[in-house]
């Protein structure tokens, strides 16, 4: 038994300990097999799986950069940031939302309408996320948040930044921001990374043009976020780079002048420096609020906006197309002139119209100018006189002299809403209307009527570049600090610093390298000569809003653009602008430069259904030239400045 | 005299007894519970509360009670262990009908001071069986067929009732446990393969009564990315947390995944997951050394003890143990699919750790009575 029994273990053991030896084995593989995995999860792919992981725990939230600031010339702040009081609701903290609603209602103004709608976004969203209740509130409502905000709780005061405009005189050219829009996303590649709630983007004006470098960079919140997207912890706080501050060539204080001198009439002022192009001044009347839109603007305002007949939100200086009326006569005066078609000296007879090829052309004065030369003819603004010398002249030579002078093209690259304009001539006519160029249209065109549109500011252009003595310039409403200074501004200065120079015109050509308009700058002259007539002299037509101090004196040319053509009776009754419907009145032109001692600025302005030049627009530059001329001391300091600098 | 010796009073001397104890073993199972306690305090996102509190007091608690198994005559584990398998087959079917429901699986049966799970130690209680009976049988007779339906009936009857609680993966690891055994006495190959084949035919048979989580669990395993918020999730999510620990890990308590709960089940069964994330691939590696540690120390008591039943039992439960840990982990790195396996000391849970100190208390046993004979 005992034999057996040891036998039995001795034969058991070897078994057992053979098989265990086989078993042994199979877990050494095994463990290799393990270590093998755990090497290659944790060392070779463990940098796949460490991003695999921050992608779980990192959320971030973006925040929108500090926007870049729009200057004056002077560095006063047109579009600023300012600070804005908000409040959020975090409902997670809340024990009983609608009694914070209750109470939220007591304290501040906010509409049952917006309450439901706020119930209804936070059904929406996770409950730890925020919701915005209000991101425009007044000090007053903030503060008394503040003074309850033990009686409050989930409700959180919040102070940020926003745009924010000094006035509304710079409406226009500066532009507004508002809420991007889903077709902004869409349209615009630079928003791509800037889908931020709550970023407002440059919506028209240079705040549209310079918004992707006025944007920054956007900033980011990055949060530790647990498996159901709480926010645990804030680890990083990035505020990402203000936008670029841009300073313009607009002077804060000429602005305001000119939109209080448009206060009550639709239309647009243009001011240039005639040597280097800076716009000095650029207002549309009437004007908005760019406030309004920040923070999204109201459906009544906006319904206001658009239901108003003189178009509030058009940009009428860079946008507006107005037939150039009589001041186009410099023009064609100069055209006439440089090529030879006529002397200075034609002479021509005004009975109040002429007949050609059947057809009558009136000249506004009924009774006619009687024997005019050219120099009363521009200061008179004698329609007759002008028939004559575009019939000499031809639709031809009239379009090449307009468009050498800035007309029927852009002005400037800054304004995605600028127009160009229409220069008339034979090929356009073709082209465009695939007829035949009549007689009778160039002499309308002779006098800035007919197929020609201009705006604004390509009037002042043209104005600033007979002003400098026939010299072109290239527009600028934008600051360049390492721009060069002009060749013409070194000229000027030159001319400025050497009383009596004797320099001739060809040697002023070549040494400072300018390129000129024309072929004899006698004829620019005696434009220019003609334009102080119309203004400083008995019988000129804007003789009446002249200014007699000598260094605020500045010569000027009227204009109306025609709505409508007088019918015969309506001739006949002798019919006064000022006697028809609203709609139906000529738009008034004045385009001037001063002082006429010594030019330095040009200007423009358009009164919408004004009547005629010199009673509607001629009275308003009157004003803003002679706040320009105070100010020039100023800005010409600021330009000697960097002359020397430069020089 | 002789009698004297053996019996189940023995006047040994405790202290003597004492220092029979294998104590590299010992400290090992010292060692792995100090650092359970540091990953359970992890789990609780760094804090000392419920769950890593009751966690240390049962580490300490079975502690006391490994030692005083371990100081336990091996005699009397032979010879009860018929019984304490019946009583637990007992505890099985009385799951059955008493049992706690939880989570849509009735595996716990109330006890008042705390829920047991009998499954888990039904682990111990058919390696202990086995061993008895192999013991008790004479070699020749291992083979024949009468012989050969106790280990098949002994182990059928607690699969069936752990797989309807339902609980594949427990069941899973006693089936394989009992194989061990069995095939340690030396059951031949043949009779495996036969059994084997068998399944394969009734396969289809089984599946058809598996419960739908369990068949996405499969499918889920054989590609996870398929549903990766799914039943894929915990594999995916297991993967990123070991993967991203990296050859450091990121430091005790900075495990994001865990904290930031994105790791499922991280008390119990994704506790090396954890570990893993924290202590990087230094650390992982150290743990799996000492669990092979451990095993290795069992299998040497398993060779110097004189005894069938003490070689069996210890050679068993080494395999066993190594099979839990190299489920569990498999598991979590992904290699098999996610079956309910917890690690051996490491994981949370009472039953677990209680088994698991019952079958190391035996082991002990073993090493302090090796020069005993049983009959």
């Amino acid at each position: 038994m005992l034999s057996f029994n040891s036998s039995n273990i001795v034969s058991k053991t070897k078994t057992i300990s053979r098989r265990m030896f086989l078993l042994n084995s199979f877990k050494a593989i095994v463990l290799i097999g393990i270590f093998g995995r755990l090497a290659s999860l944790q060392i070779n792919e463990g940098s796949k799986y460490k991003s695999l992981s921050d992608k779980n725990r990192f959320r971030e939230t973006k925040i929108s950069p500090p926007r870049g600031i729009i200057e004056d010339y002077f560095g006063k702040e047109i579009a600023s940031n300012n600070k804005i009081y908000q409040l959020h609701i975090v409902p997670e903290s809340t024990p009983n939302i609608n009694l914070l609603f209750f109470r939220l209602k007591n304290i501040i103004n906010i509409s049952e309408k917006k309450i439901d709608y706020l119930k209804k976004q936070i059904s929406k969203k996770k409950s730890w996320d925020t919701i915005v209740v209000s991101n425009n509130l007044t000090w007053e409502d903030f503060s008394r948040v503040n003074l309850f905000l033990h009686d409050l709780q989930g409700a959180q005061p919040v102070v940020s930044v926003a745009r924010f405009y000094a006035d509304n005189s710079s409406a226009h050219a500066i532009g507004y921001v508002s809420q991007m829009s889903a077709n902004d996303l869409r349209t615009k590649t630079y928003l791509k990374d800037l889908n931020i709630e709550g970023i407002s983007i440059g919506k028209t004006g240079l705040e549209s043009s310079l918004d992707e470098q006025m944007l920054g960079e956007p900033g980011y919140l990055r949060y530790e976020v647990n498996v159901y997207g709480k926010k645990i912890k804030q680890v990083a706080t990035n505020l990402g780079l203000k936008g670029k501050t841009f300073r313009t060539t607009l002077d804060q204080s000429i602005q305001k002048v000119s939109s209080d001198a448009l206060r009550d009439v639709s239309g647009a002022v243009c001011v240039m420096d005639i040597y280097n192009g800076d716009i000095v001044s650029m207002v549309s009347s009437p004007a908005f609020n760019p406030n309004s839109f920040v923070h999204g603007v109201s459906h009544k305002e906006w319904n206001d906006l658009n239901a108003n007949i003189d178009k509030p939100m058009l940009n009428k200086a860079v946008s507006g197309l107005y037939p150039p009326g009589s001041t186009i006569k410099t023009l064609t005066a100069l055209s006439a002139l440089e090529n030879d078609i006529v002397s200075s000296k034609l002479i021509v007879k005004c009975n109040g119209y002429i007949d050609l090829h059947g057809e009558r052309f009136h000249c506004w004065k009924k009774k006619g100018h009687g024997v005019v030369g050219m120099r009363t003819a521009i200061k008179k603004s004698c329609d007759v006189y002008f028939y004559e010398v575009s019939r000499r002249l031809g639709i031809d030579r009239l379009s090449a002299t307009a468009k050498k002078f800035g007309l029927g093209q852009k002005v400037l690259q800054n304004f995605k809403e600028e127009k160009a304009g229409v220069v008339p001539n034979t090929k356009w006519k073709k082209n465009k209307l695939g007829k035949n160029w009549y007689i009778g249209e160039t002499l309308h065109s002779g006098i800035g009527q007919g197929y020609f549109l201009t705006t604004p500011l390509q009037l002042s252009l043209m104005t600033a570049q007979i002003a400098n003595g026939g010299f072109k310039i290239k527009p600028r409403i934008l600051v360049d600090e390492n721009e060069k200074v002009s060749n013409l501004q070194k000229f000027s200065e030159h001319k400025n610093s050497t009383p009596g120079n004797v320099m001739s015109t060809d040697d002023q050509i070549y040494n400072f390298n300018l390129q000129p308009l024309f072929r004899n700058q006698e004829n620019i002259n005696l434009v220019k000569d003609a334009m102080f007539a119309a203004t400083n002299e008995i019988g000129g037509t804007s003789y009446r809003s002249r200014l007699k101090d000598k260094k605020f004196m500045f010569a000027g040319k009227t204009g109306s653009s025609q709505i409508r053509k007088f019918t015969a009776e309506q001739r006949k009754a002798e019919i006064k602008q000022k006697d028809i419907t609203y709609l139906e009145r000529d738009h008034a032109w004045f385009v001037a430069y001063a002082p006429v001692q010594n030019p330095q600025y040009a200007i423009s302005v358009l009164v919408e259904h004004g009547g005629t030049g010199s009673s509607a627009a001629a009275p308003i530059a009157k004003k803003i030239i002679k706040k320009i001329i105070e100010r020039h001391e100023i800005r010409a300091a600021q330009i000697n400045s960097k002359l020397s600098k430069n020089i | 005299m002789l009698y004297t010796r053996s019996s189940f009073h023995s006047p040994f001397d405790l202290r003597e007894k004492f220092f029979d104890l294998d104590f590299p073993l010992l400290i090992s199972i010292l060692i792995l519970g100090i650092i359970s306690m540091f990953a359970q305090y992890s789990s609780s996102g760094g804090q000392f509360d419920y769950h890593s509190k009751s966690h240390a007091i049962r580490f300490f608690v079975f502690f006391l009670f490994f030692l005083a198994v371990s100081l336990v005559n091996i005699r009397f584990w032979n010879d009860y262990s018929l019984l304490i398998f019946i009583l637990l087959i007992i505890l099985l079917v009385a799951v059955k009908f008493f049992g706690v429901q939880s989570q849509g699986s009735r595996r716990w049966i109330n006890l008042f001071v705390f829920n047991l799970q009998p499954s888990e130690l039904v682990k111990v209680g058919i390696i202990l069986f086995l061993s008895n009976y192999y013991h008790k049988i004479s070699s020749s007779d291992v083979n024949k067929f009468r012989y050969l339906f106790y280990p098949l009936v002994a182990l059928l009857i607690p699969f069936m009732l752990v797989v309807t609680q339902p609980d594949l993966g427990t069941a899973i690891l006693i089936l394989m446990s009992g194989i061990v055994i069995t095939w340690l006495a030396g059951v031949k190959w043949r009779i495996f393969a036969y059994l084997t084949g068998l399944c394969i035919v009734l396969a289809p048979i089984a599946i058809s009564f598996l419960k739908p989580y369990q068949k996405s669990r499969i499918l889920t395993f054989l590609n996870p990315d398929s549903d990766p918020l799914g039943a894929g999730y915990q594999i995916i999510q297991s993967k990123i947390a070991i993967g991203s620990g990296g050859l450091f890990g990121k430091g005790f308590l900075n495990g994001s995944q865990a904290y930031l709960n994105f790791l499922p089940e991280k008390h119990t069964d994704f506790i090396f997951t954890l570990y893993s994330e924290e202590f990087g691939f230094i650390g992982s590696v150290f743990m799996i050394i000492l669990y092979f540690f451990i095993t290795f120390r069992i299998t040497l008591i398993g060779n110097m003890t004189r005894s069938i039943f003490g070689k069996l039992y210890c050679y068993g439960f080494a395999t066993a143990f190594f099979i839990y840990v190299v489920v569990n982990m498999s598991m979590v790195l992904g290699l098999l699919p996610i079956v309910g396996a917890p690690l051996p000391i490491l994981s949370y849970g009472g039953s677990s750790m209680l088994a698991m100190m019952f079958g190391l208390g035996i082991v002990m046993s073993c090493n302090v009575y090796k020069n005993n004979a049983i009959g």
